[in-house]
This record gives C-alpha cells, structure tokens and sequence, in this order.
C-alpha cells in the first residue's frame, strides 16, 4: 500500500564548522561557514525512503523553512530520493512555534500518512517542533526512534527496523532511546516520528539522484501564505562560548588523587 | 568570468568527498599494503554514479561536463589516488568510443556499463612504446569480417579485471602514426593472455598488467573509426582525460597539504609547534599557493572541453604543472613530518610514492613540455 510521508530538511552549521560569536554577542559569525541539512533530518529522509519503498513506492514530501539558502538542503533530499519540496520563503529569526505552525499547515494541506522530523537541530539543539505538532495536530507522536547499535553493520541492518508500519497502515511501532534502554511504543497512525542518530546511517546522494533533483519540483509558500504568525517570540538576548577548559593538574600518588576527589571534586 | 562553483557541482563534490572521505581513505593503507584491487570500492563507487561519467545520455549515461568530472576527481585522489585511477581507468577506456563510435558501437559498449559493474582497460602502451606512441608494433591483419592481432600492450591498468578492452593497434607498423587504429575487443577472446600485476612504487590499490594478443581474433564491426584514424582516436582521448590526471595530483598534494598542517600545529620542538617557524610556513605556503593554481589551471583546461574548444596547450599546462607540483608538495609534506614522515607509520610517504607515477603516466612531464612548446613553435 503507497504511503506519503512527510519529512524536515532544515539547513544548519555544519559540525565540523569552528561557530564564533560576533562582536554583538547575540549570534554567531556566518562568514565563511559551511552548511549542512540537519543530521537529524537526514536520518529522518533515509528512513522515510526505506518506509516507502518496503510499502511499494508513494511519496517523500520534504519541507524546509528559510531563505533561498534552503533549497540546498532541500536538493539534497530531492537527490536521496525525496519526491517533492516544499520551500517556506522566510527571511529572519524564527521560533520553533513559528516551524511548528507553517508545518501543521503543510500537514493539513498534503495530508501525509505520517510526519518523521528530526529530534532536534543541531544548531540550537530545541528539541520542540515535533511535539508541538504532534498536540496541535492531534497525532500521537513516538519520538527519539532509535536502534542499539550506533553503526549499521550488515547484521544490524537485517535486523528488526526501529520503524515498522502495519500493512494496513492503522499503525506504527517504532523503538525509542529513552534513559538506561529502549522502549517499543505502538502508536495508532496517523503518527509524528522524530528520529534520534542511531535510527539508520543515511545514504549518499548518488550522481544520478542529484541530476534527477534538478527536474523535481519545489513548491514555494510563505508563513503568511499559510496563515501563520511569523514573529518570533523569542528573541536572542547574549551568546557566549562556554569557558575554556582548564588544563588538568598531575597527583603523585593515590592518596593525593583520592584526596581531591574528596576535598575538591567531593564525589567520594 | 565566474570561478565559483554552480549548487549542482556543489552537490556532486559533496558526494565525492563524502566518498573519498568515508570509504576510500580508511582502506588506502590496507590495499597500499596490500597492493591487492580495491574491487568492492570500486563497485561501490559505480553504485552512486561516480565512474563512467563520460558515457552520453543517450545510452543511459549521466554524461556529466567536465569541469564536473573534474571537482570529483580531485576529491577522489584526495581519498586515494591509486584507487582513482582504477575507478578513472573506466572513463578512459569508454572515451574513445564516446568520441569517434557510431550509435550501434555506443549502444554495445557503453550502455552495459550502465547496467552492471563492468570494467574496462585502455590499452596504448607498449614495451617498447611508451611516449612515442607511434612507434606500436602491435598488429592487426584482417581476415575477412575479422581482425587478427598480435602483439603486446604493458602498463594496462585493471587489465587483470577488464571484461572490455580498447586497444590500439597498427595495421602496418611502417606507416607509423598513420597505420594505427582503434579496436574493442570484449571479454577474453583465446589467445589474449594476462600477465602478473605489477609490483609498484606507488598507486599500488590500482591494478597494472602486460597484455599479450597471439592470433586474436576481434570482429570488424568492432574498429571504432576508420583504420588510420587510431592515432587521433588517442590523442583525443588523452586531451579529454588530461585534466582528470591533473586532478589526481591536485587532491593527492591537497592531501599532503591537510596532513602536513595539522601536523605542524602539534609537532613540538624548541618549545613551541613546529607550524610557528617560518621555514616550515614558507613550505606551507608554497603548497597553498601552487595547489590552488594547479586547481585553476586544470578547471580551465576542463571548461574549454566543455566549450568546444580545443584544450591540447591548457591541459598540457595543467597536467605538467599539477604532476610537478605534486611531487614537491608531497616531497615537502614528507619533509615537515621529519622522520616520521619516513616511515609508513605515517600517511605521507604514500602520497609521494604516489605522486611520482603523476609525472610518469598520461603524457610524461617531459612529453607535456614538448606539446607545449610544439604549440608555442607551431605557424608564423
């Protein structure tokens, strides 16, 4: 049975970017850094792929908010194999109830089986906009879907997915990271999936899909469009790095060592 | 002028390095080592597109630009450079039948190799005729709808491996240039024998073998042009391949480069990392500098095929001096590791054993000076 699915490409700073405050100390130096789609989010268009072609084929529709910058990520999901993209043109700061509302909208107008987001943005690390939608849609949501193994060895692959859907499509169990384990929740669809790092380990753009992605379609909306409140409510008022770690210091012996935890780091 | 690189070539590069990063480099000591075929590699790089890529759309073919081909082969090198040139090797040999085969040869030669795995030699080089091509004494006599070949072909890279080869032969060694021409010959026709894989210096992932034709037999159907036109067929392909073997020695010294600066970083002697001495900045520096131009030099070789010009005097520009600078930069990077840089501990010293066969193969460093002067000599 065809399924559509819809997914997040959200563009952040790549990890291996070095991320500098500015001299206004209220966001970060972009000059000259490299951009990325959230991991997160690419971990949620791989599994939104191996969903679609396990259930004989349907749609990957992804969506990303921001300026035109956007559409490399939003290509780069098309080049996976995504189906179509949806653009939400939007120029400045934006909160995560902003993401949350312009994408119930999206929801509501392409009515997907299923939404798989990723847990958080590796940018600002909110962890929000999945549960927000999944209230304000009414789904039931099962987020941090997640595997054991971090890697994915040929053995881990053929193993159960975190991320099963019925045949029927009425509903979903998807394994999540939870505190010392894992738990299996079955959801009733229509269901919100964030993902959590070990789900899968996404595949490479191939040469041909990033030709095909040129020829596949995004569509443009804005948060007016959608009929959503743009303004942010949030406003950035410091950023800082976090101290510098100070160098380590050497004990002559046990005793010394277990003295200071003691006295000085008092964990013992 | 524009020298930034389209969202498209972004794209491409980011796969390729992502490649060449995630899959190559982790295993380029192992088959350096080893010097065993980085097959499943290869098979992995067919997978997502990032071999054939001259083979036209028309036959099922992504038949990316040049300067396209260009940014990942640089990536590739900078993963491994032996490795790249196994995987390029494909290209090459799929060239001259791009160029010069009719629409039935296309469909015959290159569309399977968008269907499976395939591998295919290019077969020029001879014992006695490296540089002075002309001077093959590999034969071909025809006998009715057939060709019969003698002869032998050396430096045959995946020659072990190929299930297709392009060879070029000579219906009459006495006319030279003029009596070559050019054959496919597919699979292992009897009396094709493969010889044991050579034991190299460097590039040691990439498989390299002597062929030898005794009374093979190679249908007509298979000549691709016309007799005589073999020698052409040759140069065409190596101007069209050209800027890739510069882009091998481009990622190969970027390589050396990246190795050598975090090295200096954290290299301590007198008291301080080592980076902060002048002499070993100036080392820095001139890589930098002559990678980048390499780089620019060999783009522009690459965009004048993609205009429809003719490349031979750019190219050979840009293949003398990226080979040249490669061979410094890693010379250079072996010299700022010290010993350590010596020893196979360390990623350098393969990157130089490597960058040696850059100035050999393709066009020698030497031969490029010629075309390039020959170019600069030629007319009024």
């Amino acid at each position: 049975m065809p399924i559509k699915i819809l997914v997040t490409a959200k563009r952040v700073e790549d990890y291996e970017s070095k991320i500098k405050v500015n001299a206004q100390g209220n966001g970060i130096v972009q000059e000259g850094l490299k951009y990325k789609i959230n991991p997160f989010d690419e971990i949620g268009v791989e599994e939104a792929l191996r969903l679609t072609a396990k259930h004989g084929g349907g749609e990957v529709v992804v969506v990303s908010v921001g300026t035109k910058d956007v559409h490399e990520q939003l290509r780069h999901a098309l080049a996976m194999g995504a189906t179509k993209a949806i653009w939400v043109n939007h120029t400045g700061p934006l909160d995560q109830m902003t993401i949350a509302g312009c994408l119930q909208k999206l929801i509501e107008k392409e009515k997907p089986d299923l939404a798989i987001l990723g847990k958080q943005a590796i940018d600002d690390d909110q962890n929000q906009v999945g549960q927000y939608l999944a209230e304000w849609l009414g789904w039931s949501q099962a987020t941090f879907a997640s595997k054991e193994e971090s890697l994915e060895s040929e053995a881990e692959k053929s193993k159960q997915p975190a991320v099963k859907l019925s045949a029927d499509l009425k509903s979903i169990t998807v394994v999540r990271e939870v505190d010392g384990g894992l738990e299996t929740l079955e959801c009733t669809m229509p269901c919100l999936v964030t993902t959590d790092l070990r789900l899968n380990q996404p595949r490479y753009a191939s040469l041909p899909g990033i030709m095909k992605a040129k020829s596949k379609p995004i569509e443009e909306h804005t948060p007016a469009s959608l009929g959503v409140d743009a303004a942010s409510k949030i406003t950035v008022t410091k950023m800082e790095h976090p101290p510098a770690r100070k160098a380590g210091i050497k004990v002559p012996d046990v005793a010394a060592l277990v003295d200071k935890l003691k006295t000085e780091a008092k964990v013992l | 002028m524009n020298f930034s690189l389209t969202d498209d070539l972004k794209a491409l590069q980011e796969t390729a390095r992502k490649f060449a990063r995630e899959v190559m480099r982790p295993k380029a000591a192992h088959y350096d080592e080893t010097s065993q075929f980085p097959r499943e590699i290869i098979q992995q790089a067919w997978e997502l597109g990032l071999i054939n890529m001259t083979i036209p759309q028309a036959v099922g073919g992504i038949e990316l630009s040049h300067v396209a081909q260009a940014v990942i082969a640089e990536e590739l090198a900078w993963g491994c450079s032996g490795m790249a040139t196994s995987m390029i090797a494909n290209d090459l040999a799929l060239l001259p039948i791009v160029l010069a085969g009719t629409k039935e040869q296309k469909e015959k030669f290159l569309k399977p190799f968008t269907e499976k795995f395939l591998l295919a030699s290019f077969g020029l080089t001879e014992p006695g005729a490296g540089s002075d091509v002309a001077g093959m004494r590999c034969t071909a006599r025809r006998e009715g709808d057939h060709y019969v070949v003698n002869g032998q072909k050396q430096w045959i890279t995946n020659g072990e491996y190929a299930d297709q080869f392009t060879l070029f032969c000579s219906t009459d060694p006495a006319k030279k240039h003029k009596g070559i021409m050019c054959l496919v010959v597919q699979g292992r026709p009897k009396g094709l024998t493969v010889g044991k894989h050579e034991n190299k210096m460097g590039q040691r992932a990439s498989n390299t073998v002597t062929l030898t034709f005794e009374d093979v037999k190679v249908p007509v159907e298979n000549r691709i042009g016309q007799e005589g036109e073999g020698f052409l067929i040759a140069m065409n392909t190596l101007d069209n391949s050209r800027p890739l073997t510069a882009m091998f020695a481009v990622g190969n010294a970027r390589a050396a480069m990246e190795h050598a600066i975090d090295y200096a970083k954290q290299r301590q002697q007198f008291g301080k990392p080592i980076a902060d001495f002048q002499g070993i900045q100036f080392m820095l520096a001139d890589m930098a500098s002559e990678i980048h131009a390499a780089r620019l030099l060999t783009w522009e070789s690459a965009w004048k095929l993609d205009a429809g010009e003719r490349n031979t005097l750019v190219s050979s520009y840009a293949k003398r001096f990226a080979a040249d600078m490669a061979m410094k930069a890693t010379t250079d990077a072996v010299q700022i590791f010290g010993g350590y840089g010596y020893s196979r501990e360390y990623p350098v010293e393969k990157l130089m054993r490597d960058a040696k066969l850059i100035q050999i193969y393709e066009g020698t460093s030497q031969v490029q000076r010629l075309v390039i002067a020959r170019e600069l000599l030629k007319g009024g």
